[in-house]
């Protein structure tokens, strides 16, 4: 009878978990990883009034799938999803391109645009799921296709290069020595955080998700909850594409951004985040987006062949998930009991 | 015919089936049997056990315990395509019709007719025109499916069962999409299959159908027989009185009842009309006083539930509240008003399944505060705290997910969550359904505590006693309208069912 109670316990203990310890251990495992092959790994040097060094690269340039993630975890959580990211990624690029090459126009006006233009797409993707009744994968493949064609159009198939010093520093500008994107995603997720966590607007955003038609039945309007949702995806991945245009200071429409929508996804699956829709918690994505980041960097500076490189990162990414799931666990839990039996 | 069946053994019988779902005992010790050539129909309102029944017969469920019977041997099927192998065909075309594939494949997917591995079309087409004719059904099988009508895809339901040798037929609702005229096609092709010796259960809410075509009928109630009665024997107003659970000698004690002529209206319903649900109702709910509102399934009081609450708009009519007229488009139009609304479909309108006690009660209060006034964690664990000692929900915190109670006390919190707005009118539509009987008498008794704080309540209720012992006027529904309207004296679960009979 004790004995049963113990090896309860001992289960519970596995099974039961706080939601950050798996994404944080993964993440931790990878550091370690890094380190014993390169003891200078985590080394940060300060030069010409900026930070160097892996952990500034990682997030320096984890920047705009962190963005994109911290949309894509929303719209996620309302049980939907965008598949379109990286192309109003380059719609926004192309949009600001165009006017620093053809216009005189200020640079704020050049950032508003471009935002709005993200802002725009995230409205149609919206409006077609909440309003059209249209399946959220399909509605946001349609921008996700013709989306880099539009941006492709904008360009007239060129890449579109530019100089303007004051749209550059999105990209390649320093702050207190950081990177200006570390920034501007601490910024971004700030806002989101306060928004949704510090007013009812993520309880909505929940409730939607987890049940759409008792949450009509609640007062609570579905429909317009998804709606922002979108527009916020809309609005991270274009100022996600900005700084990556800003960062080549020209408009690629046929590879910026390119499968960075499957990362930002992965990356809040990898946070833990139900597929369904439902529960969320963007620092958790962000995790994911770490764990992502550090390993491309992992297999870009180990010296592996990097035709290996997707193998890898599909091998580490199954490896992380299967951590996270709880059938997994308990199966891993029982097979334990059973040889520490026998 | 009675003794002819007697003698006779049963084609197909189930004994002493038991289902209990967690919380709830779906079946408790059932007994049903079908004989050979009979229509029987199966009967109850939802919650009552038909559905799980034909799902254990079927193999969709497994049963906890009893038997099943096909032909006198005992039988286990684990699955739909077991049962049919068996002889056990259900009908209801959602199952097992796939509506983008021909007529003819529709009727022999599985078993199509090949020579060396491929499928003989021509064969199949000519296979399927005379399976049909003896369904008098003049169609070209190779056209899909979904190019007909529902009443021709039942048939072909219909028609497929027996193809593969059915012995016994469920037919589930076969008639709920069907007009007059489809549904005298399908009776006829029935009572041809009757002759054939087959054995067919009908589920259905139509009673005039029951009397139509049925033979035996078979009452459940709450997860228990309650009776099988020849249809011959069994009046109409009895057949409810079994359904509904009531007996007619034992009246509950008349409950203190205000004067409501005295009263001020608090919300005044005039000819409203929903498109196809309701049919220019009238009704008046005054301060402080609890309206029943009574009817079978389908007679269309869950939709003047909804309608007040702004999920279905008017078609016509209007809605007034303290004197003013009102517009409800949308449940916070409702909410705005002061009234609130526990729906019938708890688990897919009612609860947010994942989230917990606590969200679950403070969101309507949150949603009537406005998103940027967030009641923070602190204030909302208080709310619930209150709530789940007052109304005694069992369970060891407030951040437990609702999903994981019981439906008595998921009931309780979506109470809790309206209360908490402190409305002037709570609709309560069918607030005992699916909870088992200890909560259900909590349940009761909470109702009608708020009863006697005064709150005004407008409660639709398929159980007769409930109603009588709480309520001080009910309005009684039929057919999508409103056909009496009891109060005083008259006011006996009795009456109430001869309303809703029309006797």
């Amino acid at each position: 009878m004790i004995n049963t109670e113990i090896s309860h316990s001992f289960k519970e203990r596995l099974l039961i978990t706080s939601r950050y310890t798996w994404p944080i251990a993964a993440l931790v495992l990878l550091l370690v990883f890094n380190v014993l092959m390169d003891a200078s790994f985590l080394n940060i040097h300060f030069d010409h009034g900026r930070f160097y060094g892996n952990p500034i690269d990682i997030l320096h340039r984890s920047a705009p799938v962190a963005l994109l993630a911290i949309g894509m975890t929303v719209v996620i959580a309302t049980g939907g999803i965008d598949l379109s990211v990286g192309a109003v990624m380059a719609i926004a690029g192309a949009v600001c391109a165009n006017l620093l090459v053809a216009t005189d126009a200020s640079l704020f006006t050049v950032l508003a645009i471009g935002i709005a233009s993200g802002v725009l797409c995230g409205l149609i993707n919206g409006g077609l799921v909440s309003y059209m009744g249209i399946q959220p994968i399909i509605a946001t493949l349609l921008l996700m296709v013709t989306g880099r064609g539009i941006a492709q159009l904008l360009n007239d198939g060129q890449i579109v290069t530019f100089q303007h010093a004051g749209f550059s520093f999105l990209g390649s500008g320093t702050l207190l020595g950081i990177p200006v994107s570390i920034w501007l995603v601490l910024a971004v997720f700030s806002i989101s955080q306060l928004l949704l966590r510090r007013t009812a607007l993520g309880l909505f955003v929940e409730a939607v998700g987890c049940n759409a038609s008792a949450s009509r039945y609640l007062g609570i309007n579905d429909r317009t909850v998804k709606l922002m949702a979108y527009m916020l995806t809309g609005f991270c991945a274009a100022l996600a594409g900005m700084i990556s245009a800003a960062d080549i200071q020209g408009s690629d429409a046929n590879n910026v951004g390119l499968w960075l929508e499957l990362d930002a996804i992965l990356a809040v699956v990898l946070g833990g985040a139900a597929l369904s829709g439902g529960r969320f918690s963007i620092p958790l994505s962000l995790l994911g987006v770490l764990i992502i980041q550090t390993l491309n960097t992992t297999i870009m500076v180990s010296g592996m062949p990097s035709k290996l490189n997707l193998l890898i990162k599909a091998i580490a990414v199954v490896l992380v998930l299967l951590l996270q799931s709880d059938t997994f666990r308990k199966q891993i839990s029982g097979l334990a009991g059973r040889w520490r039996h026998s | 015919m009675q003794d002819q069946q007697q003698e006779q053994h049963a084609l197909f019988e189930l004994s002493n089936i038991s289902k209990a779902f967690p919380g709830v005992k779906a079946l408790d010790t059932v007994d049903f049997r079908l004989f050979p050539g009979e229509v029987h129909a199966l009967l109850g309102e939802n919650g009552a056990g038909k559905s799980t029944l034909v799902k254990i017969m079927t193999g969709v469920l497994a049963k906890d315990s009893g038997c099943i019977q096909l032909q006198q041997q005992e039988i286990h099927p684990s699955n739909t395509a077991e049962a049919q192998q068996l002889g056990i065909a259900p009908v209801y075309q959602e199952v097992n019709l796939l509506p983008n594939l021909s007529v003819a494949h529709n009727l022999f997917l599985g078993r199509e007719p090949t020579r060396f591995g491929c499928i003989r079309w021509q064969q199949m087409a000519e296979d399927a025109r005379q399976l049909l004719t003896r369904f008098k059904l003049d169609i070209d099988v190779t056209e899909s499916l979904s190019q007909y009508s529902v009443a021709v895809q039942q048939l072909i339901a219909i028609a497929r069962g027996v193809a593969m040798n059915a012995k016994v037929l469920v037919l589930d609702e076969p008639t709920a999409s069907l007009d007059s005229s489809e549904v005298e096609i399908l009776f006829d092709i029935l009572r041809q299959l009757k002759s054939e010796g087959i054995g067919m259960l009908f589920i259905t809410h139509f009673l005039e159908q029951v009397y139509q075509i049925s033979d035996r009928i078979t009452v459940l109630r709450s997860g228990k027989l309650i009776g099988e009665y020849l249809t011959t024997d069994l009046p109409r107003s009895r057949l409810i009185e079994a359904m509904l659970g009531q007996e007619l000698q034992q009246v509950t004690a008349q409950p203190v009842r205000t004067d409501a002529a005295q009263a001020e209206a608090l919300l005044t319903v005039t000819e409203a009309s929903v498109a196809h649900s309701v049919d220019k109702v009238s009704l008046t709910v005054n301060k402080g006083e609890a309206v029943g509102m009574a009817g079978l399934l389908g007679s269309g009081r869950t939709e003047v539930c909804r309608a007040l609450f702004g999920i279905d708009t008017l078609k016509s009519g209007e809605i007034k509240m303290r004197e003013q007229v009102i517009t409800l488009n949308q449940s916070a139009d409702a909410m705005q008003q002061g009234i609130a609304l526990c729906p019938e479909d708890r688990k897919t309108d009612g609860i947010i399944g994942p989230l917990s006690i606590r969200e679950n009660i403070a969101l309507a209060l949150q949603v009537q505060a406005g998103w940027w006034r967030y009641i923070a964690p602190d204030q909302q664990r208080t709310l619930a705290n209150q709530y789940i000692e007052s109304f005694n929900i069992a369970t060891p915190n407030a951040e437990k997910p609702i999903e994981e109670l019981s439906g008595g006390n998921q009931q309780k919190v979506i109470l809790a969550r309206w209360l908490a707005t402190r409305p002037q009118l709570l609709i309560l539509d069918e607030p005992t359904r699916g909870i088992d009987i200890g909560a259900h008498a909590e349940i009761i008794k909470l109702i009608k505590s708020l009863c006697d704080e005064g709150m005004s309540l407008l409660v639709a209720s398929s159980e007769l006693e409930e109603l009588v012992a709480f309520a001080n006027r009910v309005v009684v529904m039929r057919d999508h309208r409103k056909v009496a309207e009891l109060q005083g004296a008259e006011l006996t679960a009795q009456s109430i069912m001869h309303s809703i009979a029309e006797v």
